[in-house]
């Protein structure tokens, strides 16, 4: 079978209404593994590509864990590992923690927020099937793309490229694996 | 209404830009063969002056902080005059990347990406005093809490302990949200260059970017989670550092207002620093089109009204020590207004309350000749005030036996101007090498744009 030695169908587009057009059709055909590639933040295309962005939850993970860090630390200093009276205050002196509780959280969230996101997308990836399409340098410029895939059970080569063909893209390239 | 037709007036971008223009002209300033004469000017006097930074802690480390100006009276000097002179101007950066998002001021986009740099070397600066005033830098990772053999641990409860870990996280958030905002950026110069090694480094710190609708939209819901950690963070570094002032119960620096007052003095220094920065940028690159002077208006007007807060800060001291009734912050403040440190005073008091009244005026806020030296203005008088806080309090403390006079020596000043170039230095090569503005949010904005073109 001709499918098996692609990675999928590829067509270029001059604007994100374009490429928000054809995402919504080939969705309408029913194509699910596909993705839309653009030099900017298209509104709309994650939802109809059915994702949901889940690092939120990570961030707040990493927060609380970087609460319990911040007051564990101090507690574990100042109360079991070495309690020491300073200006008469007690040992736990829990008011005096709450700055560095504070920027622990921050500091946890931040990271996760940061090393979470680049993890969840699978960063960094030395190789990728789409760039070995010649324009797909022109992604990060001004041009938009829509890659159907050959994993997809609806996809058929013929039928797929008559199918992005017909949504007046600029032209439609097979992308090799 | 009168504010509408300002917006039509001048807008955020200039007109006749598409995506591809905005990419050309970004990344040709960084792709070009030829580097401009100015950049090489510029970047070797830089350079000379960080050779005297270098030269200076050279200096000091084989003398010791005896070459500075500090006694026993005044052990607080231009160390901390000038760590707090420097995190306030990284503040304006964090403002502008994190809570000018979170308020969706489209304006933002050109200029987030340079006031992020600044950010981050205004913070390495900083983070350099502390650990230079601690006499034995090569001690420093003492401030750290960590098992050591000594089996002591830092002094959770005192608040130069939280200035350690709120710097250290400032800096090492704002250098990961700078990164992340480069690298759809960097995944554009891999992609437009033509030479295979700039193609090769700029690809790796792309990590493999490829504009995916999936990664975009984790991208963006990261950056608005990013942004809305930093807000409250960047509030509570300038806070934590009034912390080791008003913790203290010297007269002039044990105030409950201190925190606000050092928030908004620092984004004030930190706007007068971009402005500073924006004009001459603007003009040597000819990114007048992406920054336009509606850019430093907005600037000019949030210079104003932390610049007004500050004012009242200043006003409120003085009020404040008389309705205490306290003797000793009414002398501080006597001996602010009339001793040996009065001209200082009085120049702080024209350069951040007399001189912003200026900006009140539209002409004046639009026109770089005279906006860009009140910038300069603010800059000096914002050193000022932190010296003014820091020394003459100190100076004049409760026993007059131990009152001294303090003055920077040679060594003070060379160690303060190096920095100066060090700064100078990181922001020329940053200029040369990175995207000066970002790229995809201008592509963004040129999108929202050209839509609410049609829909009018």
């Amino acid at each position: 079978m001709m499918s098996e030695s692609l990675y999928g169908l590829m067509a270029k587009f001059n604007s994100p209404e374009e490429v928000l057009a054809a995402t919504r059709a080939a969705r309408d055909e029913g194509y699910r593994a596909m993705e839309a590639y653009s030099p900017f933040p298209v509104e709309g295309l994650d939802e109809l590509l059915d994702y949901k962005p889940t690092i939120q939850y990570w961030v707040l993970i990493g927060g609380i864990v970087g609460a319990i860090t911040g007051f564990a630390l101090q507690y574990y200093a100042s109360v079991i590992s070495y309690p020491i009276i300073i200006g008469g205050r007690p040992f736990n002196s829990w008011p005096a923690f709450i700055i560095i509780i504070f920027e622990l959280t921050i500091l946890f969230a931040g990271i996760t927020a940061v090393f979470g996101t680049l993890g969840l997308s699978g960063f960094p990836m030395p190789y990728h099937s789409v760039f070995n399409v010649e324009d797909f340098r022109q992604v990060s410029r001004d041009k938009f793309f829509l890659c159907i895939e050959s994993q997809d059970p609806k996809f058929d080569a013929n039928r797929t490229r008559a199918f992005l063909e017909s949504m007046n893209p600029e032209d439609v390239t097979e992308v090799k694996p | 209404m009168a504010a509408k037709t300002d917006y039509a007036e001048v807008p955020v971008i200039a007109p006749g830009h598409s995506y591809a223009s905005v990419t050309d002209k970004v990344s040709g300033v960084i792709l070009t063969k030829k580097t401009p004469k100015g950049w090489l000017l510029g970047f070797g006097i830089a350079f000379l002056f960080m050779m005297l930074m270098l030269f200076s802690l050279t200096v000091l480390f084989a003398k010791g902080v005896g070459v500075w100006g500090l006694n026993n009276t005044v052990a607080w000097g231009f160390a901390i005059v000038n760590f707090v002179w420097w995190v306030g101007i990284g503040h304006a950066g964090t403002l502008i990347s994190a809570i000018l998002l979170l308020f969706r001021q489209e304006w933002r986009s050109s200029i987030n990406r340079f006031a992020e740099a600044m950010t981050i070397f205004a913070v390495a600066n900083a983070g350099l005093f502390p650990i230079i005033h601690t006499g034995r830098p090569w001690l420093a990772y003492w401030l750290f809490p960590y098992p050591s053999m000594l089996k002591l641990w830092p002094q959770f409860r005192s608040p130069l302990l939280w200035d350690v870990f709120a710097i250290s996280t400032y800096v090492t958030i704002s250098l990961l949200f700078w990164y992340l905002g480069l690298i759809p950026d960097f995944a554009t110069l891999r992609d437009v260059a033509d030479n295979k090694l700039v193609r090769r480094i700029y690809g790796i710190m792309a990590l493999g970017w490829r504009g995916a609708a999936r990664h975009w939209s984790q991208y963006n819901r990261a950056s608005l989670l990013l942004a809305a950690l930093a807000t409250p963070l960047v509030v509570s570094v300038h806070s934590v550092v009034s912390f080791d002032f008003a913790v203290g119960s010297v007269p002039g620096w044990h105030t409950t207002f201190l925190p606000p007052y050092f928030v908004s003095g620092a984004i004030f220094s930190g706007f007068a620093m971009v402005i500073t920065l924006a004009i001459p940028i603007r003009k040597f690159y000819h990114m007048e089109d992406f920054i336009t002077d509606r850019h430093l208006e907005n600037m000019a007007k949030i210079m104003l009204a932390t610049g007004l807060i500050v004012f009242y800060a200043y006003i409120m001291e003085v009020f404040f020590a008389w309705y205490s009734g306290n003797h000793y912050e009414k002398f501080m403040i006597y001996n602010r207004m009339t001793g040996p440190y009065a001209p200082f005073y009085w120049a702080l008091i024209f350069f951040n309350g007399v001189m912003p009244q200026l900006l009140w005026f539209k002409k004046v806020r639009r026109t770089t000749w005279m906006l860009f030296p009140i910038a300069i203005g603010v800059n000096i008088g914002m050193w000022l005030e932190r010296f003014i806080i820091v020394v003459t309090s100190l100076h004049r403390e409760f026993q007059p036996a131990t009152w001294a006079h303090y003055a920077g020596t040679f060594w003070d000043w060379s160690l303060y101007i190096g920095t100066l170039g060090f700064f100078a230095t990181l922001l020329f090569l940053f200029l040369r090498s990175m995207p000066m503005i970002n790229m995809f949010e201008m592509k963004e904005l040129i999108h929202h744009v050209s839509h609410r073109g049609k829909e009018h």
